[in-house]
């Protein structure tokens, strides 16, 4: 007799695993902290690293970039800091995220817990690295305040309006905030990234390389060491072409909807659509792969 | 109410990376599930048409050749494998403890491992801070709690997994065979202790090769072969038919009296399934 045999593909469980992850928060979030603490574990100053690589990160490709393209570096190297914190959250959510499940592949095989505590560990921890490099964030807007404040401010460092001069910023603000409401979202999106491609690449082991041979490419192709300001005020003939053509790439709204309130500047309702419209579908594939091959993942890994 | 039910449940693993005409040798080998080879990828069937019902109170052994589908049962029966055909519903709250070596973290110290796996098995950080001390005390591990697992020997490992799962209540209690890599003196003490915890917990699983471990923990058995069961029943008649000769036999008086058993068995082989 089979009394209602529970299907191993139904919504209820996909559910029920994402629920259930959730609830063991306490076990995400030690295990996203433990992460952090062993990467760091036999290194003097520890975590501090993090802060510290990308201080030097930002400030050299800041300094250079703000050089090729004959930016203010007072307000450039703010906008590449934030633009590299933002882009290391993102990165870390898609190259971690895809290798989450592989990477657990011991506990996966060895402790019944639902897959979403994994892709919340994954998330958690660059969380906390963020965290970490925000730290860079506060010291630059100690030091240029002033820059960054000022109405109607250019990267290019020319007064508003002026030939190559670029676009004219807002300035710092209480518009800031709207970062915070912004993070979430990215969070949010890197909760389905983890899961979906986390479920893709364990099966398909080549999805990984694939994705890691992009990254780079997507880096160069999303104005973090560049401005989408030098495209505008450039005079290259081309470049009507360049401002329609860098909109259609989707982590240039991601990187965006949190940078430009970190320093002064204004987020167009395109980004935030965009993000927004990217966040259901992605979701909705998600919960897709997560109805569908749930099971099999500790078959898979 | 514990309880753990299988319908026709089978668990076919694809290998990917597996080359099918090497494969086909194997196929005639005796060691191992069957290996299915109609599709694009090859399939170890590992478990075929598994039913069984198991209650509170149950305390099952698990007999079987090496390969016969042990552990994968066990992996089956904790809900970290759901079956591929038919179905298992697992009620209570499950504490597996498979191959020690894997499923901790080699770098971090044993009493970090002990607060991840508890967390893991469904306690709360608080939860285990009350019980860190109980779990050091159990193994008898002192000091070395604080050094990384990497440092501990197979032994030591196996303390520490079962101080953890005796110190949580759990309501399924489910262990593979690497228990059997303690001393004699440890075992005396783990056996108390596991014996408590069958008591109140309700259901054992448990998977050995060792007639004394077997007969102390359960009263009945099943013996797996090449990935389904081939009988299940009283532990004495079972691992009697699987060894072709009756294991108490050779059992100490005393031991005989502690398990409640008779020195000779009246009944021959078990029933087959």
């Amino acid at each position: 007799m089979v009394p209602d045999a529970p299907s191993t593909r139904s919504w209820g469980r996909a559910f029920a695993d994402i629920r259930q992850g959730f609830a063991d928060r306490e076990l995400w979030g030690h295990l996203g902290w433990q992460d952090i603490k062993q990467r760091y574990r036999r290194s003097v100053i520890g975590p501090l690293w993090i802060t510290i690589s990308m201080g030097v990160t930002a400030l050299g490709l800041g300094l250079l970039y703000a050089v090729i393209f004959n930016n203010d570096f007072a307000t450039f190297l703010p906008y590449v800091a934030v633009g590299f914190i933002v882009w290391g959250f993102i990165n870390g959510c898609l190259t971690e995220g895809m290798e989450t499940f592989i990477a657990n592949e011991g506990l996966i095989k060895h402790l019944p817990a639902p897959l979403t505590v994994y892709a919340l560990r994954t998330v958690w921890r660059q969380t906390l690295m963020l965290a970490h490099n925000l730290v860079v964030y506060v010291i630059l807007l100690i030091v240029f305040y002033g820059d960054l404040s000022k109405p109607a401010y250019t990267l290019s460092g020319k007064l508003c309006g002026t030939e190559g001069a670029g676009f004219c910023h807002p300035g710092l603000g209480w518009g800031a905030l709207m970062a915070i409401p912004a993070f979430v979202l990215i969070a949010i999106n890197g909760g389905w990234v983890t899961l979906l491609f986390g479920i893709i690449s364990t099966r398909f082991r080549d999805i990984p390389q694939v994705i890691n041979s992009l990254t780079q490419l997507l880096f160069y192709m999303t104005p973090i060491v560049w401005s989408a300001d030098t495209l505008f005020a450039g005079t290259h003939p081309n470049r009507d072409w360049a401002k329609v053509l860098f909109q259609f790439n989707p982590l240039y709204h991601f990187v965006q909807i949190m940078r430009a309130p970190m320093v002064g500047q204004q987020v167009s309702m395109v980004s935030w659509s965009v993000v927004g419209g990217i966040t259901v579908v992605g979701w909705a594939l998600a919960l897709g792969a997560l109805r569908n091959y749930r099971a099999r993942v500790s078959y898979w890994v | 109410m514990v309880s753990i039910d299988v319908w026709n449940a089978s668990v076919d693993f694809p290998i990917f990376d597996a080359k099918t005409r090497s494969l086909k040798k194997l196929v005639l080998g005796k060691v191992g599930g069957k290996i299915g080879t109609e599709g694009k990828v090859p399939i170890i069937e590992a478990l075929n048409d598994i039913t069984l019902s198991l209650k509170e109170g149950d305390r099952v052994g698990l007999v079987g050749h090496n390969g016969a589908g042990k552990s994968t049962l066990l992996r089956l029966l904790a809900g970290i494998y759901e079956p591929t055909r038919g179905s298992a519903r697992i009620d209570g709250k499950v504490a597996p403890v498979f191959d020690l070596g894997v499923g901790m973290d080699p770098e971090i110290s044993g009493i970090e491992n002990i607060m991840i796996r508890g967390l893991f098995l469904g306690m709360t950080r608080k939860q285990m801070e009350k019980r860190v001390d109980d779990i050091a005390e159990f193994t008898e591990l002192g000091d070395y709690l604080q050094m990384p697992l990497r440092t501990y020997s197979t032994g030591m490992r196996v303390r520490l997994a079962l101080g953890i799962v005796t110190s949580i209540d759990p309501e399924i209690l489910i262990l593979d065979e690497g228990i059997g890599a303690v001393d004699a003196a440890f075992m005396e003490k783990a056996r108390d202790r596991l014996s408590d915890l069958v008591r109140r917990s309700g259901l054992l699983v448990f998977a050995n090769h060792s007639d004394e471990f077997l007969a102390e923990f359960c009263d009945t058995a099943i013996w797996m072969d090449e990935g389904h069961i081939k009988a299940q029943g009283n532990l004495r008649e079972v691992v009697t038919a699987y060894k072709g000769r009756d294991p108490f036999e050779n059992f100490s008086q005393e031991t005989l009296r502690r398990i409640g058993q008779s020195p000779a068995l009246s009944t021959n082989g078990g029933d087959h399934a």
